[in-house]
């Protein structure tokens, strides 16, 4: 199908989207990527009045690095900042690494040419990739307005399936990814049908290790819950201990046994995805112990 | 809306609604056909074009993004004198097509990735991954990887 009719707006500054964003906020979306607002709108599942395409403004596509600040840094990410730019380590340390292996699952090519990390985190699918990236390295996400700007972690600004915090006229203007300590391992392990579906599970991890005992751990799940949830009984069963593969086995039963009741659907129903659920957080764990003495070299 | 845009380095002044896809314009508006479209979602991959030199869905971009924009289609591939781009000739000699349905999409999806790196069909992994991209329904993929390698390895594109 073709879409129904809307007015059409590519402001070329920041200033010029939070206004354009303000003039009839209800009716009004943000055109980024375009690779799932206008797919949706192709099948007249969104029907907005309104585009404003954020495409025309240089500096949105700002990607740094910030170590400047004292606790360990940041990654910044803009809003026009391309899936395919993570496919090659965005940084030399784990997070660069982590955010390359987990670009690959993202659709296919010319996907990630357009679409966008902070569009799929507006986006919000249940297992979209980066929301289960940013709900499990706790990433900040700065919102602009007309009215100013606030910022919320990646758990507050998801709150269910296709549904974000983002008021009306709201911009995602930024996300912000703690850069990982030098002795994390890291690995995001899914379970899909093809490679232009959606994962149905995935587990994300980073496991840091010093002198053979694990000294923080993040372990993010998604498809178990109707949004990507932290696994908090599964990180504090690790945390303290070696990560050896029976307090890995543990702790992946914890991470599945925690979950809400899994959303069915008609290729996993809730018993099999909270099976799935357990093999993909110990797989996850498992490859990032691997990870690790590969890349770290095991103290 | 007014834009222009540049299509196989011609350039085009049209008059679209701002729905309008950049597929529809190129077959609709510009009569260039070769472009197909399947799906409409971003899944098949019959519609991928260039858009300053990367391969893009045009069922998901609007025209009026492309306004000032440089635009290549299946059409633009042979070389003026109609000699045909590697591709063409390697798609032939591995019966990489039955139907045609797909070929103008796989062919935009493969010349845009061999331009920027030729190295691509000596990782079979790499290769897999961008084919992985579009749908055939008819031939198989074996064919249209095999031709993808053979273009590879033949002399560079006519332009
Ligand atoms: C065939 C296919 C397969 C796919 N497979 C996957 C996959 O495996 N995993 C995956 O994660 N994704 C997948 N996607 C979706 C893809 O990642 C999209 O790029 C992403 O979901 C949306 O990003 P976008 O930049 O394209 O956003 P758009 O499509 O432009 O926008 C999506 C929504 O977010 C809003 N929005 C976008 N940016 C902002 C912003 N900065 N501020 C406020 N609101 C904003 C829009 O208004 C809209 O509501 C697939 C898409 C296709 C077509
Ligand atoms: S028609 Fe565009 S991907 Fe199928
Ligand atoms: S040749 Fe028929 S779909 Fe590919």
């Amino acid at each position: 199908m073709k879409p129904a009719p809307f007015d059409y707006a590519a402001p070329a500054t920041r200033q010029e989207v939070l206004e354009a964003l303000a003039v009839a906020p209800d009716g009004t979306r943000v055109l980024a990527g375009g690779q799932s607002l206008v797919l949706e709108m192709n099948q007249r599942a969104a029907r907005p009045h309104r585009l404003v395409d954020i495409n025309n403004v240089a500096d949105f596509d700002r990607l740094e690095v910030d170590r400047a600040e004292q606790d360990g840094g940041w990654l910044r990410v803009g809003a026009l900042v391309r899936h395919r730019a993570f496919e090659q380590p965005v940084e030399s340390g784990p997070l660069g690494r982590l955010l390359a292996r987990t670009a690959h699952f993202i659709a296919h090519p010319p996907v990630r040419s357009r679409g966008t990390l902070l569009g799929s985190l507006a986006y919000a699918h249940p297992t979209g990739e980066w929301p289960t990236l940013a709900v499990t390295l706790g990433a900040e996400l700065v919102l602009a307005s007309a009215d100013g700007t606030r910022t919320l972690d990646a758990e507050s600004f998801l709150i269910g399936p296709f549904t974000t915090a983002l008021r009306p006229g709201e911009l995602l203007e930024e996300a912000r990814f703690p850069l990982l300590r030098p002795t994390t391992g890291t690995a995001f392990v899914e379970l899909r049908r093809t490679a232009a579906s959606f994962a149905h599970l995935s587990a994300a991890t980073a496991l840091s290790v010093e002198d053979g005992i694990v000294v923080d751990v993040r372990l993010g799940m998604a498809g178990i819950a109707p949004q990507p949830v932290r696994a908090r009984d599964a990180e504090h069963r690790l945390v303290g201990r070696p990560p050896t593969d029976s307090v890995i086995a543990e702790a992946a039963t914890v991470a599945a046994a925690g979950v809400t009741d899994p959303p069915p659907d008609p290729h996993s129903g809730s018993a099999y995805r909270r099976h799935a659920a357990t093999v993909l957080a110990e797989r996850a764990l498992v490859k990032a112990r691997q990870d690790i003495s590969e890349e770290v070299e095991r103290p | 809306m007014r834009i222009s845009l540049t299509v196989n380095g011609e350039k085009f002044r049209l008059e679209v609604e701002p729905r309008r896809t950049l597929a529809d314009a190129l077959r609709e508006d510009c009569g260039l056909t070769g472009t197909h479209l399947g799906c409409e979602h971003g899944v098949c991959g019959a519609c991928t074009v260039q858009v300053d030199d990367s391969a893009v869905r045009s069922c998901l971009m609007f025209a009026v993004q492309c306004d000032g924009h440089t635009v290549r289609t299946v059409e633009g591939l042979a070389a003026p004198d109609g000699t045909p781009h590697p591709l063409q000739s390697a798609f032939t000699a591995e019966h990489a097509l039955q139907c045609g349905f797909c070929t103008p999409g796989f062919l935009m999806l493969a010349a845009a990735a061999l331009d920027e790196d030729p190295a691509i069909t000596d990782d079979p992994d790499r290769l897999r991954e961008l084919l992985t991209s579009n749908l055939c329904r008819c031939t198989g993929y074996e064919s249209i990887r095999r031709a993808v390698r053979r273009a590879a390895d033949m002399p560079g594109p006519p332009d």
